[in-house]
Parts: structure tokens; C-alpha cells; sequence
């Protein structure tokens, strides 16, 4: 990852040294951000809007309530944020997954060793019945899913 | 991909499989006699296909169906795959969960060598390729059981890959007729469980229970080479007896050791596969059987009415006995699979590649574990037709049936009568009894050794078969007495007084002139109503073969 994140922030100078029009590709336009940094802003077509109906989606999926279209917006944001990763060509580089990749992987005997500690996990819970956690309801199967529309919970 | 026909488009070739319930002890329906339910499930299939059978349409196409299959196994270990939390079944809720488990910022995950040890046994076991280099990913999904939002497995490169898995079936009513079939498997990866959900409809809400939570689970992944449910469930069971073998799994359906996912399209053959659906969470052999050959049916029925297949998820209600679908899958569900970066590679060992300085806790050596590991039930099955000289498919019994292979060999040891008696008497006559009651072969009130006596009276003639049966019968009463004991009290140990034999043989041609007129008239059905008569005055005691010879003597025929 740091390898990969290096190679974004120092490739872009160069890049623009070389001039945008040779190496952008058809879909990626490369612009100055113009906001101090030199992390290169990118525009893809068509991934701006998010649709009201993914957004529903993605709500009954992470049981998440966006509230508002500021939400939205932020969330627009942030994908277009995470989007400049396409900028960055990679072909023919092995990637890194780890950076722990040469080190051995540690292997634990298989004892017992934790747990018993139910009360302070469920500290964490604000709705708790018995020893159970509380959730809304989650991906309940189709016919159940008409009267219950997940009630909001975590932002 | 060889998927054989449609097997329910030929009634004519059922399969009769000496099958007994995997689950023995699963105390579910009502099970009468050594027949299982599912074999009468079967045939009702075929009853119904005979229909479309009999009367074939002009152009019709055959269907073949393809199934596979992925299957979750609850590995057997102490504590969780990458948390030192306790592995147990039904313990109170959330008592048996780490920091790591619940998912609290910071932990990290550190994996349990026996549960990789567990992956690579079973993987050799299937005739796998082990990868000395496999690696853990994070599969993303929303579930409130789930509480890191991702699970750790293997998706690019698991730790075996490339096996099979070789079951027999019976053919035809004819036991000779056996068939032995292969199914690939895909792989086998590492993979963390997921806790438990309870949803309370009335209030709306859904109860967590983490004890499962990242309990280590081998995923095997079977090619679509199976081609109808009761082949699925063979398969399945075989990998079952392989487990337990093992020592990996318990593998026990009931506790949800071992759950199936079954993939299921139909096509013309010839023609390309399907469109196919997914039913899950399939925990019992029986349910997975009848869950697949009525998706197999309904896709045939769907589309032979001009319908299409959606490529969706069901789940198989078992009290309908249909599958519905299941989960709001609407667009393909994006799991956002992504290298695990708190875990490097796994690495395994063999004996050339080795580290000499290597410390011996933190390797795991395939070949060490290739030379541990034990008989396998197709061995067991080999070595028991050799050794006893039993029919190949009482081998399958013996094995299929839990603690009934302990049962025969503990039998066999005490007792001088023969394998085959041994046999008998514990395939028919003990599972006879116990599925009568719905008993597992542990809660026998027959103990082995209490069989061993009755079988050695029996052989040495000092009871008759029919007095054994008696004696058994006493004996599961279970009121503490011994074979002999019961043989004393109720007299019947086998008139061994040759004299009194034939003194009764004569008082009872005198009382029956008839039939020893019928005798010496040639009618060859008398004499065997003369031995009845004289069995029956001696209260079954008498060896019929020494009342024959006496009679005869007496009618010097």
C-alpha cells in the first residue's frame, strides 16, 4: 500500500511534465485540484450522481440512513476521492498486499485464552436484551420485507 | 462436464441404497424398520416421473441437471481461527467471544495452527494439491452477525485445491449392482464463521450471539459434477465419515458442523448449462436431497412452461418441502474482496523444503501430517470385506451408522460365532431394533458384550435361532440379566436328552396319525408339519434338524 501511495504523489509531477494530453486515457481526465495538494483530482464520467435508487440500496444493505442530501453529497465525495486510484497505472506491477509480506506468519497453539468477558463486550451495545446484542432487522427474506423498512441506526 | 441424464426421467433404475440416516442422532420424523424414509422419499420421485415417463412427448428433450455443491465444515478445535476464544456448542450467549471476535479497534487476528493442520489433513484426504503459499482475504458483506463487515478467507489462493472425492452407489434392486463415482473438488479454503442471528419478528429486532463468530470453517468447493439430490446427499455423507475419520470435524448436521449450499441449473444435454440458483443452508442429508430434486423439478417444470430461471437464492422449507427465494440479491452483490493486510502468507513445509533451523511450533510439515493420517472409511470398508469376509454393502451399513463399526468389532471380539452371524445379527436384527425406537447405536440397551454371550450360546447350539431371537428381546428390555441367565429362567436352552427328544417325537405321532399317515403317504409338505408339531411340544427347544433325523428314523423312511 505505502509502496503504491509513493508511487501516486511522485508520478503525477512527472506526468505533468511530460503533459496530460499523451497520457490520459479516454475516460480519465487528470486536472489540477487547485486545493495545495498534489494528489491529482479526477473526474470520472458519470460516477459524480449517485442514484437515488443505489443509495436506497446501499441504506437497506449497511442498515445506514444518508438523512440528508449533504450526506449524499459527502458520500459522492468520497467515492470521487477514492476514484483518483484509477489514475495510478499499475500494469506489470506485482501488487503489494501486505507489508508484512516477507515477514513468517505467526501460528498460536490452540489454546483457550479469552473470552468470558460478556458484560464488557455488551458495555459497548446501548440495546442489549439478556446477553444478546440488539440489531434492527437485517436482510429478511422478500415477503417479510414489505412492512418493515429498516428503522435508522448507525450514521 | 459429464452430467449424466436426468436420473427421475427413468423410474426403472432407482437407486436402492442400503442408506440409513447420517444423523441417527437426529430424533426427526418417524422412522420404521431398516427402510429409511429417505428411500421411500425416492420412490415416490419416481412414482411421479413415471407419469411424464409413460408418455413421452414428440420432440421432447431430455433435462439434465447439474449440482454443486460448496460445503462449510465447522472445524474441530479448542479456540477460534485467529482469536484464543473458546469453541463450544449451546454455551450461554456471547460468553465465548474474544475482543478480536467482536470486532474491537485494534485487535488482530492470530491464526490457530490446528485449525490450518485440520485444512491440510482434510485436504490430503481429498486428494488435494496443497499450496505451500496460500493467503487470506476479506470478503466483504452488511450482516449484523458479522461485525467487522468482512470475513477473512481464501479467495485467490486457498490452501488446497484440485482434489476428488470417490462414493459408491447401489444400482437396481440388485445389491451386486455398484457403482462407484468421483466428484472434483474445486478447493478447499480457511474461512472465519459468523455469529448467530435470532430475529424476534414481534418487536422487530434481531438478537447477536457471537459465540460463533470466527470459529474456524473449512469451505470446500465441489465441481458441478453431481447430477440429482440423493447423489448430492451420498457425496456429502462420504465426506462426512472422511471428516470424522479425520478427527477435523465433528461434522455433525444438527449442530450446524457441517452446512451445504447447493448450486442447481437444468439444460438440454449438448446444449450449454443453465441459468442456475443457489439454496442455502441445507442441514440434513435428507433435506438436502429433497431441497435439490425439487429445484431440479421446479426449473424443469418453469421452464418447460415457458418461464425462465433467475439466477436468485432460495431457501428450502422444510415443512412445505419447496424452496423459496430467499435474500434481497437485486444487482450482484459487490463482496469487495481485498487482500487481509494483518496477515502475511501462510506457509506450509515438506520435508525437502524444510528449514533446518526452523522451530518446530511455528511449521506445519505436510508430509508429517500426510504419515499421520488415519484409516479412511473406504480403507475400513476394504479391510472389513477382507478381513470378515462381509458383503461390500453391509460395509457401507457398518460405517454409515454411527458407533455401529465399534459395536460389530467389540462383538467380534468376544464371541467365537462367526463374522457372518456377527453380521446378521447386528445389521438386521440390532438396527432393526433401533430404529424402531429412534436410537443412536450408543444407547443400545444391548451391550456388545451382552450379544457376544447370546451369539455364543448360538453357536454352540446350546439355544436355537428362534430362542436367541427370545433371549435378544429380553435383553433390550435391559433389566440387567445376562443371555444365560434368561436362557435358565425361561427354559430355553435346547433339549440336549436325545432319549426325551424321542420320546416326544413319538407321543406326538401318536397324537397326530394323520399327518404321519400324510408322511408315509409321500406328501413332502408332512414331514415339515411333523418337525412344526414336535418343535412346538418341546416349547422350541429342539434343534430341528436332530428332530428330522429322528423322525425319519421312526418312519424309516
Amino acid at each position: 500500500m505505502w509502496a503504491r501511495a509513493l508511487r501516486v504523489r511522485f508520478r503525477t509531477p512527472l506526468d505533468r511534465g511530460r503533459g496530460f494530453a499523451s497520457k490520459a486515457g479516454p475516460q480519465e481526465k487528470v486536472q489540477e485540484t487547485g486545493q495545495g495538494t498534489h494528489s491529482p483530482r479526477l473526474a470520472l464520467q458519470g460516477a459524480d450522481r449517485v442514484p437515488a435508487a443505489k443509495i436506497e440500496h446501499l441504506e437497506r444493505l449497511a442498515l445506514v440512513n444518508f438523512g440528508s442530501r449533504e450526506a449524499v453529497a459527502r458520500l459522492e465525495k468520497a467515492i470521487a476521492f477514492a476514484d483518483q486510484l484509477h489514475a495510478v497505472d499499475t500494469d506489470g506491477v506485482e501488487p503489494l498486499e501486505s507489508v508484512l509480506e516477507d515477514r513468517c506468519l505467526y501460528l498460536r497453539s490452540d489454546n483457550v485464552a479469552e473470552g468470558n468477558c460478556t458484560e464488557e463486550l455488551l458495555r459497548n451495545s446501548h440495546h442489549v436484551v439478556e446477553e444478546y446484542f440488539v440489531a434492527p432487522p437485517g436482510n429478511i427474506s422478500l415477503p417479510d420485507m414489505v412492512n418493515k423498512t429498516p428503522s435508522p441506526t448507525a450514521e | 462436464m459429464a452430467a449424466s441424464v436426468l436420473r427421475l426421467i427413468y423410474p426403472g433404475r432407482r437407486w436402492a441404497l442400503a442408506w440409513i440416516d447420517g444423523g441417527s442422532r437426529q430424533r426427526s420424523g418417524t422412522q420404521t424398520g431398516p427402510a429409511s424414509n429417505w428411500a421411500r422419499g425416492q420412490s415416490s420421485v419416481a412414482q411421479l416421473s413415471l407419469h411424464t415417463a409413460q408418455k413421452p412427448r414428440k420432440g421432447e428433450h431430455k433435462w439434465a441437471a447439474v449440482v454443486g455443491l460448496e460445503i462449510h465444515v465447522q472445524i474441530s478445535s479448542n479456540s477460534k481461527l485467529f482469536s484464543g476464544a473458546q469453541v463450544c456448542f449451546a454455551a450461554p450467549p456471547n460468553s465465548l467471544v474474544s475482543f478480536f471476535d467482536a470486532s474491537l479497534p485494534g485487535t488482530l487476528p492470530v491464526l490457530n495452527r490446528r485449525c490450518v493442520e485440520a485444512a491440510v489433513m482434510t485436504g490430503l484426504a481429498l486428494n488435494c494439491h496443497i499450496n505451500k503459499k496460500s493467503s487470506f482475504d476479506r470478503k466483504h458483506y452488511f450482516y449484523a452477525d458479522l461485525p467487522a463487515g468482512y470475513q477473512i478467507t481464501q479467495q485467490r489462493l486457498p490452501i488446497a485445491a484440485n482434489g476428488h472425492l470417490t462414493y459408491s452407489v447401489y444400482m437396481g434392486k440388485k445389491r451386486s449392482q455398484m457403482a462407484t463415482k468421483t466428484v472434483r473438488i474445486k478447493q478447499i479454503q480457511l474461512e472465519q464463521d459468523s455469529g448467530k442471528s435470532l430475529h424476534d419478528d414481534l418487536r422487530s429486532q434481531t438478537l447477536i450471539d457471537l459465540n460463533r463468530a470466527g470459529v474456524g470453517l473449512l469451505e470446500v468447493v465441489l465441481e458441478p459434477d453431481l447430477c440429482c439430490g440423493e447423489e448430492a446427499a451420498i457425496a456429502v455423507r462420504e465426506l462426512q465419515m472422511i471428516l470424522q475419520a479425520l478427527g477435523t470435524s465433528q461434522a455433525n448436521m444438527a449442530e450446524g458442523q457441517l452446512r451445504v449450499d447447493a448450486n442447481i441449473s437444468v439444460h438440454h444435454p449438448g446444449e450449454p448449462l443453465g441459468v442456475r440458483t443457489e439454496v442455502k443452508n441445507l442441514n440434513s442429508l435428507r433435506f438436502l436431497a429433497k431441497a435439490i430434486d425439487y429445484e431440479i423439478q421446479r426449473q424443469i417444470t418453469e421452464l418447460e412452461s415457458g418461464g425462465e430461471i433467475l439466477n436468485e437464492t432460495r431457501s428450502f422449507d422444510y415443512k412445505l418441502g419447496c424452496t423459496v427465494p430467499m435474500r434481497d440479491k437485486e444487482g450482484k452483490q459487490d463482496y469487495r474482496f481485498m487482500p487481509e493486510p494483518n496477515l502475511p502468507p501462510l506457509v506450509l513445509y515438506d520435508a525437502t523444503s524444510l528449514p533446518a533451523d526452523a522451530d518446530s511450533q511455528q511449521v506445519v510439515n505436510i508430509d508429517e501430517l500426510r504419515d499421520m493420517l488415519p484409516e479412511l472409511p473406504s480403507t475400513t470398508r476394504e479391510r472389513l470385506v477382507e478381513q470378515y469376509g462381509i458383503l461390500p454393502e453391509h460395509s457401507f451399513t457398518l460405517l454409515n451408522e454411527v458407533g455401529l463399526l465399534e459395536f460389530f468389532q467389540s462383538v467380534i471380539k468376544e464371541t467365537r460365532a462367526e463374522p457372518k452371524k456377527v453380521t446378521n445379527w447386528v445389521l438386521n436384527t440390532l438396527l432393526y431394533y433401533l430404529k424402531q425406537q429412534n436410537l443412536a447405536v450408543s444407547e443400545s440397551p444391548v451391550t456388545p458384550a451382552a450379544l457376544a454371550e447370546l451369539l455364543d450360546l448360538l453357536d454352540s447350539k446350546a439355544i436355537s435361532s428362534s430362542a436367541a431371537k427370545q433371549v435378544f428381546e429380553e435383553l433390550w428390555k435391559g433389566d440387567g440379566k445376562t443371555a444365560a441367565q434368561i436362557v435358565s429362567e425361561q427354559q430355553l436352552e435346547l433339549m440336549q436328552d436325545r432319549e426325551a427328544l424321542e420320546q416326544l417325537c413319538q407321543a406326538t405321532m401318536d397324537s397326530h396319525p394323520q399327518v404321519v399317515m400324510d408322511v408315509r403317504n409321500r406328501n413332502p409338505k408332512a414331514i415339515n408339519k411333523l418337525i412344526g408339531l414336535v418343535r412346538r411340544a418341546s416349547l422350541s427347544r429342539a434343534d430341528p434338524t436332530l428332530i428330522k433325523e429322528i423322525l425319519e428314523k421312526k418312519l424309516s423312511l
